[in-house]
């Protein structure tokens, strides 16, 4: 288990205060200007070193995604936007960033925005999280007062701003291209990509968009070293990470834990257990609703981390753990899933349009045993017509988890058909 | 993808008060110059605050203040969920229904809605109610919970959120946040981690 000194979110449970005071007693904004002062290349190093993979879910190098911001600037200035349009199901960790811990996310901002040759953010936070924006900007006028931010921030030498921008309920506008286009004030339809938003994003300019996770461990990251982070975990999945486990547990909450710790180990340690036990667990959806779910047999042994979540054909996402017991009938839980994708798609391109809205009808009939057994042969080929043949992934997040549902579920999906009304008249 | 279209009857005329103007002039400032439709949605929930609801001609003005084709700004207040297009009460219950708040009995809530409201869009006769199942709120470590206007409700039960809707429909204070012995995300029941800090 992480020790209580390795954790980063020290406040993740809004204890103590989240104002500037109560931050810099936690050791945020200590002696920033020294971290800027090592430079730009300093600062990507060491994030870098750390082996740091974005926490929004597609889980890319943090390092690597900064090193593509152009290193000369030809006039366009730079952005950072941050990523808080957290509506993944299953996922809640950015939310207490914001509400509890804001300074670690503004302190990241000024030392990514710098390392980037930035000098302005916006943090773009999901429309519904009416409290954490308020929490928010109340850190960044506390920090504007302090003189942290704005003309030579943090007396570093490198003049920052940051604005907090919000949306109005689109889960679509946490894909980067969307959150650009719902920025710039439109409607938020994904881009196609190339241009990739580190040439062409905001306004055209360079820009590079992150999780608020990724950007709130940097300033620790700097501090410690990123060999300290590169330690934790394994290889290639270092370091430490907020997991929400919600649904069939015990006692639902967040934690920070080290990546890789055993996902049964996550869930007894820290949510109290399965409801009813171990052994009453029927399937873990592991990183938030767009990743296949895994059966118990897998949940028993399978770690938490990018890689073993992929060997096992699922994915880390956003580490948000859908804990369900035997009582669940897991066709409806997948079915309320695929309405989730239905409301939820853009309507930009036709696979998702109509294929998430297809797929959402074919599983409420199957979850009240109205279809022919035919159909979950043609459910699976019209999930692999979706994936991959969209702009954006929100197609693939759609298709996964019901892919997930018949790989792994397909015996009971046969089961309930045999017993439904359409049996005999297939027959 | 949801069908969004603005309601029946719409009224003559939207201002901004004054202070909503000044508050509005803050909001574009915060764009590069010529980049002043980024402020759209922030100035759209501005309206539909001061209303409850979003008319078209609030959304014409917003469109003028920001010089922006009508057909751009009306695109953006059917695209976004949270702009409502037609009246709602004035405590508006936001249920997830999304898969972990299910797991956990969002549908004993919305029995409770059904039992005390009506059916999703119908507003209770006093005005003060109405209700919406709407997806992932964001809170799933929480669930089951509601939205009621600015504010969470969390760890709810049928028993609880009956009594928060009668509560606010008296005028009656209500703690947001938890409705049960929790502070915020930590597990019930005793911390595992960071037990020196509470």
């Amino acid at each position: 288990m992480l020790r209580d000194e390795d954790r980063i979110f020290t406040n993740i449970y809004g204890f103590e205060g989240a104002d500037l005071n109560a931050a810099k007693a936690r050791g945020d904004w200590q002696a920033t200007a020294d971290l800027i002062k090592k430079g730009s290349d300093w600062v990507i190093d060491e994030v870098k070193a750390s082996g740091l993979r974005g926490r929004g879910g597609a889980g890319f190098p943090t390092g690597l995604k900064w090193s593509f911001m152009p290193k000369e600037n030809d006039g366009r200035p730079h952005y950072l936007v941050v990523n808080a349009d957290e509506s993944e199901p299953g996922t809640c960790k950015d939310r207490d960033i914001m509400r509890h811990e804001p300074h670690k996310l503004l302190e990241g901002c000024l030392l990514a925005g710098f390392a980037m040759g930035a000098h302005a953010c916006y943090i773009y936070v999901r429309g519904e999280f009416i409290r954490e924006r308020e929490a928010l900007q109340r850190a960044v006028d506390e920090a504007y007062a302090d003189g942290l931010l704005g003309k030579n921030a943090a007396g570093s030498g490198w003049d920052y701003d940051i604005y907090v921008h919000h949306g109005a309920g689109a889960y679509i506008c946490g894909e980067e291209t969307a959150l650009i286009e719902s920025l710039e004030g439109k409607k938020g339809m994904p881009r196609l990509k190339p241009p990739f938003p580190a040439n062409m994003g905001l306004y055209g300019c360079p820009t590079t968009v992150n999780n608020v996770e990724s950007i709130a461990v940097a300033p620790t990251i700097c501090r410690r070293g990123g060999a300290w982070f590169a330690g934790l975990g394994r290889e290639g999945n270092s370091g430490t990470k907020l997991f929400c486990i919600s649904g069939h547990v015990n006692n639902p909450c967040n934690v920070e834990e080290e990546m890789g710790i055993p996902l049964k180990e996550l869930i007894e340690k820290h949510a109290g257990g399965v409801r009813g036990g171990w052994d009453n667990l029927l399937a873990v959806i592991p990183g938030g609703s767009s990743v296949p779910l895994l059966p118990k047999e897998i949940c028993d042994t399978v770690l938490m981390d990018f890689d073993s979540l992929k060997e096992v054909q699922s994915g880390l996402g956003t580490a948000a753990v859908i804990v369900m017991d035997k009582s669940t009938d897991i066709i409806k839980a997948i079915a309320r899933i695929s309405h989730f994708y239905k409301h939820e798609s853009c309507g930009q391109c036709t696979p998702c349009r109509e294929g998430t809205g297809w797929m959402w009808r074919v599983l409420e009939r199957m979850a009240a045993g109205r279809a022919q057994p035919k159909e979950i042969d043609m459910l699976l080929q019209v999930t692999k017509q979706i994936e991959g043949h969209t702009i954006c992934a929100l197609g693939d997040a759609a298709a996964w988890p019901v892919q997930g549902l018949i790989r792994h579920f397909r015996p009971l999906i046969e089961e309930r058909l045999a017993a439904g009304p359409m049996q005999e008249a297939a027959e | 993808m949801s069908v969004r279209r603005l309601h029946a009857t719409q009224p003559e005329s939207f201002a901004f008060t004054p202070e909503n103007i000044e508050w509005s002039k803050g909001q574009i400032s915060k764009y590069p110059e010529g980049r002043q439709a980024s402020a759209i949605i922030p100035l759209l929930w501005q309206a539909q605050k001061q209303e409850g609801w979003l008319s078209e001609p609030a959304i014409r003005t917003v469109a003028d203040m920001l010089d922006m084709p009508y057909m751009r700004a009306l695109e953006v207040a059917t695209f976004y969920t949270m702009f409502n297009l037609s009246p709602v009460g004035e405590f508006f219950v936001q249920l997830c229904g999304t898969t972990p708040c299910w797991l956990r009995g969002a549908d004993d809530l919305k029995s409770v809605c059904r039992k005390m409201i009506g059916e999703q869009g119908d507003i209770t006769e006093d005005g003060k109610l109405s209700w919406l199942e709407v997806e992932c709120l964001g809170a799933c470590v929480n669930a089951p919970m509601v939205q009621i206007n600015d504010d969470f409700y969390e760890d709810l039960t049928a028993e609880s959120f009956e009594q928060v809707l009668t509560d606010l429909r008296a005028g009656k204070e209500v703690a947001t946040g938890p409705q049960n012995t929790r502070h915020t995300s930590e597990p019930e029941g005793g911390l595992t981690v960071l037990k020196g800090t509470k």
